[in-house]
């Protein structure tokens, strides 16, 4: 059964997205991630074009990311303080991008480097988790105790001024490693389509030693805040927002979630990180082979109009 | 309907009735043609439609039929838009786009229907001065701050009517005109999916051994309707209310699966 996208101006078979939706909604819930770095890309190959892809998944990783960000609150392990500072680096970030995105557009670079993003920053997070989930496993198998990573160990820029202290999260650090994180993930998020959890948990439980419950619950309302705010953008600067595939999306992904969410409580943390890391190592494989491969057809086409 | 390019349509309504449209004849032959809806409408299950078109050659001199016959060739033009064709080269082992042309104002939709193919039809001068054959458009690229066509083997004006076929908006159809008698003709146009909104011109041309007899213009519309049309509309002009009610959406979805799904 085919629906007409009224701003991507196509028809597109309702079942192919809502599967898609469900399925990355599926993932997003099982490993507690937004799932945006697999959509987007997924949107571009049944041929969404890369600016309507971009601006929709937002509001889909918005509404998966609430049933878990509603949890996470309720039980009182979302870092209010340390979120609010995050997002306040996360809005100039993403407004940043989203003009950024609108310029890449302009000058035909834009598949370019959200290709070139996709493959460095995914490439060093997926192996960094594949690694370490091996060495997890490994150690695990020889009946060693994991190790606790709490070193208490003072990086360069604990001497920055500005300090806050983050209760929940138990850290005493300046505000603007913490306002740059969230730039950063603001940023990217808005070019790549991304809500950048697998960027930020990564960040605030390596960097920032918060504990990992909070990291992941803080990430999530996060992402929350931020894809909320991205959508709004991207339809205030590019026009690009369809609310119909939107809608369709969401849908699959809040049912996808719900069952992800029972998934990934049946498998254990450093198997689970395993496949994750397979998976994000995966599309960024896939994303690279596209950079490198000779393309069928090296013109392309685009209305000067669309890119508005 | 406001439709440029076709200044004999209000009169020729008037004389022949909404949809028969006659060109004034300088020659005996007149043409008369009617398309099966001037307005495509895009709603939700819209994939794309096919528009017929028939036509008559009305002849003053009954027993006319002239010995070599008759050509029709349809040319239907979509509304004119303006695109950058941009090629992939290689730079450090990456395709990257380097070199572009801009095409300005040129058909974003085009379909050529001819009784035969179109180099039977006439001679070459003939087809390039009518503009008979997707190739034989004229297509002006932006060359610094003038702009002209360039000559038909351009790599980018190639590349522009290859991509532009491959999606389905440009076509040919050398055998598309049937013709149900000697002088009463049929043909189909095929309005894909993507179909872009807008006017489109629908030409009719009637030539006999290589000379143009007779000319009729008429267009048709496509456009969004409804839903489709109300949201295109909200999201140009009210983008950040569009975008706040988007927003508000995610959230009630989310809500409401919450809701939904509670295990206790």
């Amino acid at each position: 059964m085919s629906i007409y996208l009224p701003i991507a101006e196509l028809p597109v078979n309702l079942f192919l997205i809502l599967s898609l939706g469900i399925a990355v909604g599926f993932l997003s819930g099982m490993f507690g991630v937004g799932g945006g770095f697999l959509m987007t890309p997924l949107l571009i190959l049944v041929g969404i074009p890369p600016a309507i892809a971009v601006a929709s998944v937002p509001s889909h990783m918005a509404a998966a990311s609430l049933s878990g960000a509603m949890s996470y609150w309720r039980k009182r392990l979302v870092d209010v303080g340390l979120g609010l500072v995050l997002l306040s680096g996360g809005i100039l970030g993403t407004a940043f991008g989203v003009w950024f995105f609108a310029f890449l557009l302009q000058a035909g670079q834009l598949d370019l480097v959200v290709g070139l993003f996709y493959v460095i920053l995914l490439g060093i997070v997926g192996g960094i988790m594949l690694v370490e989930s091996v060495r997890a496993m490994v150690r695990a198998h020889h009946g060693a105790p994991p190790i606790v990573r709490r070193p208490g160990t003072h990086a360069w820029f604990h001497g920055l001024p500005l300090k806050l202290r983050f209760r929940q999260s138990r850290i005493y650090v300046s505000a603007i490693p913490v306002t740059l994180i969230g730039f950063g993930i603001g940023f990217f998020g808005a070019i790549m389509g991304v809500g950048g959890g697998f960027l930020l948990i990564p960040a605030l439980i390596y960097l920032m030693r918060v504990p990992t419950t909070v990291s992941v619950a803080t990430s999530l309302f996060l992402t929350l805040c931020t894809m909320l705010i991205a959508t709004v953008l991207h339809a205030v600067e590019n026009h690009t927002v369809d609310i119909v595939l939107a809608l369709i999306l969401m849908i699959g992904g809040v049912i996808g979630a719900q069952f992800g969410v029972r998934a990934g409580q049946a498998i254990r943390a450093e198997q689970l990180r395993l496949l994750l890391g397979l998976l994000v190592v995966g599309v960024a494989i896939r994303v690279a082979v596209d950079l490198v491969a000779h393309p069928e057809e090296l013109f392309s086409v685009v209305a000067t109009e669309s890119l508005r | 309907m406001n439709c440029t390019g076709v200044g004999g349509f209000g009169f020729g309504a008037l004389a022949l009735g909404a949809g028969l449209l006659a060109a004034a004849p300088a020659t005996a032959e007149r043409l008369v043609t009617s398309a099966s809806t001037h307005r495509v409408l895009i709603s939700s299950n819209f994939t794309g439609t096919d528009l017929v078109l028939f036509g008559a050659i009305e002849d003053d001199d009954t027993p006319s039929s002239r010995a070599s016959g008759y050509d029709i060739v349809v040319t239907v033009r979509g509304p004119a838009r303006t695109f950058v064709t941009r090629r992939k080269d290689r730079v450090l082992g990456l395709w990257v786009n380097m070199d572009s042309r801009v095409f300005i104002e040129v058909p974003s939709y085009l379909a050529v229907l001819s009784s035969r193919p179109p180099a039977k039809i006439a001679s070459p001068e003939f087809l390039r001065r009518l503009r008979i054959g997707v190739a034989n458009h004229t297509l002006p690229q932006q060359i610094g701050s003038d702009f002209a066509d360039v000559v038909p083997q351009d790599p980018f004006r190639v590349a522009f009517l290859r991509v532009k076929d491959n999606e389905g908006l440009f076509n040919e159809e050398p055998q598309g005109i049937t013709f149900l008698t000697p002088t009463l003709f049929r043909t189909t146009v095929p309005i894909p999916g993507s179909a872009p909104t807008g006017n489109y011109e629908v030409e009719t041309l009637l030539i006999s051994t290589g000379k143009l007899i007779a000319r009729e213009t008429t267009a048709i519309e496509v456009v969004k309707t409804g839903f489709e049309a109300l949201v295109a509309q909200e999201a140009h002009d009210h983008g950040f209310a569009y975008g706040l009610v988007t927003a508000l959406l995610a959230l009630v979805t989310g809500f409401l699966a919450t809701f939904i799904f509670r295990r206790d």
